[in-house]
């Protein structure tokens, strides 16, 4: 399980940073969608993932007897998506307004408007 | 010891913006609001100041959950000090914003964004939490999206794919260094990875994570090759936002680097030449960059990026001497950075351009305001006994005693040529006739058709952040004493320590 997340989260960087590379503005979005979710990824995997065991401690002990799946990634992720999400909402909304103002998707276009400034 | 009033500076920015938000579309209202606001903020960062500087640095544990799994608050000196600065600087924009930011941005929320930036600002400088420092900086970036595409003219839309591109990126690594760090020390607060990380063997492993938070907050701090963001950016949001970026947005970088490279990733000689090498090479492109530019704003842009790394040489050679004088730069950097982007406004009011070419002429015209930017603009290069002066002696000392000649050379080279770009700045914004050439897209009233209020709110600001920069540099002593306490605090974080996790950090 743990080489498999390993090789799906290098997919998820690898891809990321292709799309961020490409020139045109959905597809650097689209980019750090997946490096967001790569690191996601990152964080579950590297908080030692452990099946079938919550942490919570039974009635009839006071502490924890066995190991048990660390909480403290799941909240991280859950933290991560939220803030990823508005953000990402927010930078739809650029790059659509963008478009509209600047009449184009490729960014290279753009940086060279802004020389010409 | 345990206090909750250090959660005040980020509960009252929070409340102040909540409170704008019933005053929606109420322009008039919203101004006052927002200055009477910061001005409380400023008074309760001046108390938190002078009762963290007297009786040590003060903890809260948040939900009351005990150290090492809990969120903690710390207001040790260096914080509270980057908080008391932000208020200034916040204090300073809200005024400067009130005379100069056009009602319809106003009426799209531009006062509560700009409270909840302070807010972000102030919760990132008191947080003891690595996470919960990734979620301030989420919240700082967000806010300061809105407020740099706030308008949606054309060259600010431009600009704001570059900056939000940027920041997403540097997020996503920054992420990504915090979930290695907690796979390979199984902790988030700062005082506790301290001991933790210490403890590993695998310092490969440790020195990897070190240069993704290097990179993270390297591009928000604007350090050598990963700078490029911010000459694109900075020139184009309203100048009331570009004082508030130029000043605190990429200090905020650079007090985190500055925080986690002495508490948690101590630079081993790998670390530590690297530093060297990009705080030399940022003094340098800096300084080249401001040099060929002929937009006023963007040759500041490029003196912010050149003037990073001399925070970043103080953290680099990492002594006593070196750390006193990165944080008084840092003291006076966020002043006069804050200060010079409000006078370019000025400028721009009354002129209309932010060109060299269309500028001139503005000591026959305002004599006595010439006077002041003067001394603002001095205070930038650093000339005797101005504040830009103290910590470049430091920083001078420092690098004679660890004998890194080349930073030497770099300071050297970096002051000469902001010396360069400021003189070039004076002699054609001031002692140049007018050229007379006629702005179009001219939509505000020159400056002397303004009324007397209005005037009064724009020049305010510069006085304020003058008189604190005069007091920085005349008054040297004081904030002397309080750069190298913060100096001595970074250098020595047992005290860090011991109060985030109570007496447990005493078993060796």
């Amino acid at each position: 399980m743990e080489l498999l997340l390993a090789i799906v989260i290098g997919i998820l960087y690898a891809a990321g940073i292709y799309m961020m590379l490409r020139r045109s503005l959905v597809k650097l979005i689209i980019g750090l969608i997946l490096l967001g979710n790569g690191a996601n990824m990152l964080i579950f995997l590297l908080g030692r993932i452990k099946k079938g065991s919550p942490p919570i401690i039974p009635d009839s002990s006071s502490v924890f007897i066995e190991a048990y799946a660390d909480p403290i990634p799941q909240a991280l992720i859950l933290t991560a998506i939220v803030i990823s999400f508005g953000l990402q909402a927010f930078a739809i909304v650029l790059i659509k307004r963008v478009y509209q103002v600047v009449g184009t998707d490729d960014l290279d276009k753009i940086n060279n408007m802004e020389e010409t400034l | 010891m345990t206090d909750i009033s250090i959660v005040l500076p980020v509960l009252l920015p929070l409340m102040i913006a909540i409170f704008l938000l019933f005053f929606w579309g109420k322009v008039q209202s919203q101004k006052w609001i927002s200055i009477l606001g910061s001005l409380a903020v400023l008074g309760y960062s001046i108390w938190l100041f002078a009762k963290v500087y007297s009786g040590g640095l003060l903890t809260m544990q948040a939900g009351n959950w005990e150290a090492p799994f809990g969120i903690t608050l710390v207001a040790d000196v260096f914080s509270v000090t980057m908080i008391l600065l932000t208020s200034i600087a916040g204090l300073a924009v809200s005024i400067f914003s009130a005379a100069s930011i056009s009602s319809s941005r106003i009426r799209f929320g531009y006062f509560p964004i700009l409270h909840l930036l302070l807010m972000g600002l102030n919760g990132a400088f008191l947080t003891g939490d690595i996470f919960n420092l990734y979620v301030w900086f989420e919240i700082i970036i967000i806010a300061s999206f809105v407020l740099m595409t706030l308008g949606s003219e054309k060259s600010q839309l431009e600009s704001a794919v570059n900056y939000v591109v940027m920041n997403l990126l540097a997020s996503v690594i920054f992420l990504t260094a915090i979930a290695i760090l907690y796979g390979i020390a199984g902790t988030l607060n700062m005082a506790d990875l301290s001991i933790k990380v210490a403890e590993i063997e695998n310092r490969g492993l440790v020195n990897v994570t070190a240069l993704l938070f290097f990179v993270g907050f390297g591009i928000k701090s604007a350090v050598f090759p990963l700078y490029f963001w911010l000459p694109s950016s900075y020139h184009t949001p309203p100048s009331a936002v570009a004082a508030i970026f130029g000043g605190l947005l990429t200090k905020v970088g650079v007090y985190a680097l500055l925080r986690v490279f002495t508490l948690i990733f101590i630079p081993d000689s790998f670390l530590s030449t690297l530093l060297l090498a990009v705080a030399a090479l940022t003094l340098i492109t800096g300084a080249f960059g401001a040099l060929i530019q002929s937009n006023v704003r963007k040759m500041i842009s490029y003196l912010i990026v050149c003037h990073i790394g001399f925070m970043m040489a103080g953290l680099a050679m990492y002594t006593d001497t070196a750390l006193t004088g990165a944080a008084f730069y840092l003291i006076h950097d966020v002043i006069v950075k804050t200060n010079v982007f409000i006078l370019l406004g000025i400028v721009f009011i009354m002129y209309g351009s932010f060109k060299l070419p269309e500028l001139g002429g503005l000591y026959a015209d305002y004599p006595k305001l010439a006077i002041v930017m003067a001394l603002v603009l001095f205070s930038l290069v650093g000339i005797p006994p101005l504040s830009g002066f103290w910590p470049k002696l430091f920083l001078f000392e420092a690098a004679f005693d660890t004998e890194s000649y080349i930073m030497i050379g770099a300071l050297i080279f970096a002051s000469f040529i902001t010396l360069v770009v400021i003189a070039k700045l004076w002699s054609q914004i001031f002692w140049k006739a007018n050229p007379k050439i006629v702005v179009v897209n001219r939509q505000l009233p020159s400056f002397m058709e303004l009324s007397w209020s209005k005037r009064a709110l724009l020049i305010t600001p510069l006085l304020l952040l003058t008189a604190v920069s005069l007091y920085i540099g005349l008054g040297a002593e004081n904030i002397v004493k309080l750069s190298s306490q913060i100096a001595n605090d970074l250098m020595d974080p047992s005290a860090y320590i011991e109060a985030v996790l109570g007496t447990k950090s005493q078993t060796p």
